[in-house]
């Protein structure tokens, strides 16, 4: 690439099933202000503003972007709008930095949302197509049989995405803007909550919430001179794959698999495990932190369980992931991916308070989307590349 | 009067757009079919995959899948969910069983409703057959089969269909 | 900045009523015409960027299914933006400047038939103050074209010999909608849908599709006999709310026109403007003179697909260039009320 990037500001706003007391307008605000706000910077230093968010039915305004631009500066400025389902929290971040990469903007604000709560997503989600046939409607019911496809083929202890709910559901305590908190979470109370879409529990499924997350980014020249320092993207990397095709595996996507290949070889990784140092990992479902531990590279084919068993992926271990408390204790969906790209950054920033792991130099930000179709993928670190 | 002062916090704003949908020309080809109790898939020129329902393209080569393929009403459980949570626009008495059903001949599954079998006896690798509504009700759509439901063939092994999944 | 050229374009004929194919069938031509024009094999393209909104569709993630179109395997580099198709180029053509990639893919789709579009524009304005008094699209518009006439800047005749003009250019264009000779007189004894606008001053209802194959300085001169470069690209916007703006201007136009490069030696412009006075605001905004020839295509006046317009634009622009009708050319596109988002692009012959 051309210039190196620098991300110099992080802010999310306090997340919640409803946040009743700011409009779409107001919440955006509060990230962006406190992205700034960390990055010492004001609104005018502002070269062009990308945002993403999910489907516009969540809020039933169709491009909202359009009429947010006022309450973000746009006005006579470059502004984009990214939409790559679930991903796009994170693939707004990929394309926030390439404007950056490609020596084009020395200051770029990238800021992802949703406030779930002024529509209905579950509607959106499940609108009724002439024709056909609706049996289940949103993520669970699509990605339950391709959990329990999972379970069939690595033989996985049943109990597995239970102690993933647990270990994010405490990490969450952890963290001051997190939604779901569960102050005497255990593994009784996780095991014994409701089925909803078998074999998925209450307690192993991401929320439905109001939030939004803000980035700055900064060409190398201007990050060197920002207060705090920056942490630097060594590596960004997106794939697709179609939705289904016949002898498709959902369960371990090529996509994820080349996605994280490009992924690490841009950034000069060989082995992961060793060289990454902690990841904030995309997990709607408890079941998925091992599926992607796999598809990641950081686990062999049917062992990715094992790391979860074993407490390598907690707060403590030796590859933490999700030490925000993850998708499953925040999910503004279109933000949820720029939760892990940002999260990824404050990690090397040394800025992630009581989450912190401490002596991170190199994380991992990853988002996906549709039926795990769709991935977004970064790579930060607190030195320069 | 309520206080001036008061924050407002929600606005209700009614709003209203309706679609007209048409399905495309592969999937006309399949409604037309499945009219008349036939459940049409359709070849891709290129891998030769077979695709049900058919929307018009192999998403893995880009190409239109043109060949007709007849194909029965019987198939295999690959995996399945059990639903205990309602939903908005689907009226189904919770708990229910929902399946992704391989067509015998066909190469991807699609999902479809479980029934005449108790939630906790569904298992991947179960038979299964469609059970079709009364003749005189038969329409252009897929809601032509109620659901799906276990017939008396042995179960078919895991190995035989876990790249369906 | 690397140099980057258009190396192919291909569209799909325009139709103005529920068409029989899907999204899908409606992408599959085109998208293989446009790849095989590169001459740059499939699999070699390094990136695919689409431009579309859910809420033509009337469904949430309408833009996955057009996927399936694309051959998408062994998985791609792609990204979508819920924007005009020509958003879409400007991601692949930061995505080229990155290094990282040599070449693009570039697409967008819209079926406007299936909804009624005038109203499905008004769920695009500021949810709390602006979309409960339902203002639709053709009326945001009107109330603009009101604003020119107050302000002295246009007329109805000048808007109506934009019509005929139109109609005229798109008899040379087989993809075209509405075309053929017009009357001006005739059309001024038209009556309003929403006054000042008369029918003839509103783009028909289309669908259709764009695609378009964008390289990289040494891969474009290898694959294509005449690449058409982009010199700049710029995209610039506008408030909101029509309230605090001046609606006979166009400042972001005006900027992004700066910013790519200036409109100087411009023989023909492709501008997108949904509404025939928006095109006055437009060319005054660019500073084009009398001599440059606007809209050959018959724009969009003569057809206007939602999200592909501005796309079309561009592409046909580069059919200006291809067929020797010009040598520098430029490519506008739009969206959001009353001309708020506008990216403008400058084209030229090697």
């Amino acid at each position: 690439m051309a210039e190196l990037c620098g991300v110099v500001g992080v802010g999310q706003t306090q997340h919640d099933a409803k946040r009743e007391d700011v409009s779409q307008v107001g919440l955006i605000r509060e990230a962006a202000e406190r992205a700034l706000e960390d990055a010492d910077l004001d609104w005018k230093d502002i070269d062009a503003v990308v945002i993403g968010k999910a489907p516009d039915l969540f809020e039933g305004v169709m491009m909202p972007e359009l009429f947010l631009a006022d309450s973000l500066g746009c006005a006579g400025k470059p502004m984009l709008r990214v939409h790559t389902a679930g991903s796009v929290g994170g693939s707004t971040a990929v394309v926030a930095a390439s404007l950056v990469e490609a020596g084009i903007h020395d200051r770029v604000l990238t800021v992802a949302y949703e406030k779930q709560s002024e529509s209905n997503a579950m509607w959106a989600l499940s609108i009724k197509i002439p024709f056909s046939a609706t049996v289940v409607a949103g993520a669970g019911g699509y990605f339950a049989p391709l959990i329990r496809g999972y379970m069939m083929r690595s033989g996985a202890p049943e109990d597995t995405g239970i102690r993933v709910a647990v270990k994010d559901r405490e990490n969450a305590l952890k963290n001051p803007y997190a939604h779901l908190k569960f102050p005497d979470i255990s593994f009784e109370q996780v095991e014994s909550s409701p089925m909803l879409w078998d074999p998925i529990r209450f307690l192993e499924t991401c929320p439905s919430s109001d939030g939004a997350c803000a980035l700055v980014l900064s060409s190398e020249k201007l990050a060197d001179q920002s207060k705090k320092k920056p942490a630097w993207v060594h590596s960004t990397a997106m794939r697709s794959e179609p939705t289904s095709f016949a002898g498709r595996d959902q369960v371990n996507p090529q996509a994820g698999i080349d996605c994280a290949k490009e992924l690490y070889k841009k950034a000069g990784i060989t082995d992961p495990r060793k060289e990454i140092d902690c990841a904030e990992i995309y997990v709607p479902f408890s079941w998925f932190e091992p599926m992607w531990m796999e598809n990641l590279g950081f686990a062999e084919l049917g062992q990715g369980w094992k790391m979860t068993y074993e407490g390598a992926t907690a707060l403590d271990g030796d590859l933490p992931v999700n030490m925000s408390g993850g998708v499953l204790s925040t999910n503004p969906i279109g933000a949820s991916g720029m939760l892990r790209f940002g999260e990824a950054a404050m990690q090397v920033r040394g800025t992630a308070g009581e989450h912190q792991v401490a002596g991170a130099r190199k994380a991992m930000g990853h988002a996906y989307g549709g039926g795990s179709q769709y991935f977004s993928m970064w790579i930060v670190g607190a030195e320069k590349p | 009067m309520a206080d001036a002062n008061e924050p407002v916090s929600v606005v209700g704003i009614p709003s209203r757009v309706e679609y007209t949908y048409s399905p495309g020309r592969a999937t006309t080809r399949f409604l037309r079919a499945i009219e008349q109790k036939r459940l049409m898939g359709q070849r891709c020129t290129g891998c030769g995959k077979v695709y049900i329902p058919p929307r018009g393209a192999c998403p893995r080569c880009g190409l239109p899948t043109d060949e007709e393929v007849e194909l029965t009403d019987k198939g295999t459980v690959v995996s399945f969910t059990v639903v205990r949570v309602p939903s908005e626009n689907i009226q189904l008495e919770l708990p229910y069983a929902a399946g992704s059903i391989l067509l015998d001949g066909a190469d991807i599954p699609f999902q479809a409703l479980l029934r005449d079998v108790e939630v906790a006896d569904v298992r991947p690798g179960m038979r299964v057959q469609a059970v079709w509504v009364d003749d005189a009700e038969l329409q252009p759509s897929f809601t032509n089969i109620k659901w799906f439901h276990p017939i008396d063939e042995p179960d078919v092994p895991f190995e035989k269909f876990q790249e369906h999944l | 900045m690397r140099d980057v050229a258009i190396v192919s374009y291909a569209q799909t004929p325009y139709q103005s009523s529920v068409s029989a194919q899907n999204e899908v069938e409606m992408l599959m031509p085109i998208l293989s015409e446009a790849v095989e024009k590169s001459g740059i094999p499939r699999k070699e393209i390094g990136f695919t960027c689409s431009g579309s909104t859910d809420y033509l569709a009337g469904q949430s993630f309408s833009f996955v299914m057009a996927v399936d179109a694309l051959g998408a395997w062994p998985p791609i580099r792609e990204s979508h933006v819920e924007m005009d198709g020509a958003w879409a180029l400007y991601e692949s053509w930061v995505k080229i400047q990155t290094g990282e990639v040599d070449s693009a893919l570039i697409f967008s789709f819209g079926r406007q038939s299936m909804g009624d579009l005038p109203s499905v524009l008004c769920l695009q304005l500021d949810p709390y103050v602006l979309q409960p008094l339902h203002p639709d699209g053709i009326s945001l518009a009107a109330l603009q074209a009101r604003a020119l006439l107050d302000a002295g800047k246009s007329s109805e005749r000048e808007w109506a010999q934009i019509a005929v003009r139109s109609r005229a250019d798109a008899k040379d264009n087989p993809d075209a909608l509405v075309k053929g000779d017009a009357d001006v007189d005739a059309f001024l004894a038209e009556s309003c849908v929403a006054s000042p606008l008369r029918p003839h001053t509103l783009p028909p209802v289309t669908d259709g599709a764009a695609a378009m194959v964008i390289a990289a300085g040494d891969l474009a001169r290898r694959v294509s006999e005449k690449p058409v470069w982009i010199r700049g690209i710029d995209h610039r916007l506008d408030p909101h709310m029509p309230g605090v703006r001046d609606l006979t201007v166009s400042p972001s136009t005006a900027k992004a026109t700066e910013k790519a490069g200036g409109a100087a030696g411009v023989e023909v412009a492709e501008l997108h403007a949904p509404f025939a006075p928006q095109e006055v605001i437009l060319r005054d905004a660019m500073g084009l003179g009398s001599d440059v020839k606007i809209n050959p295509s018959g724009g969009p006046l003569a057809a206007h697909p939602m999200m592909v317009a501005g796309l079309a634009r561009i592409g046909e622009a580069a059919r200006q260039i291809w067929g020797g009708k010009a040598g520098r050319a430029l490519a506008h596109a739009t969206q959001g009320p009353c001309l708020q988002q506008n990216l403008v692009t400058i084209l030229e012959a090697d």
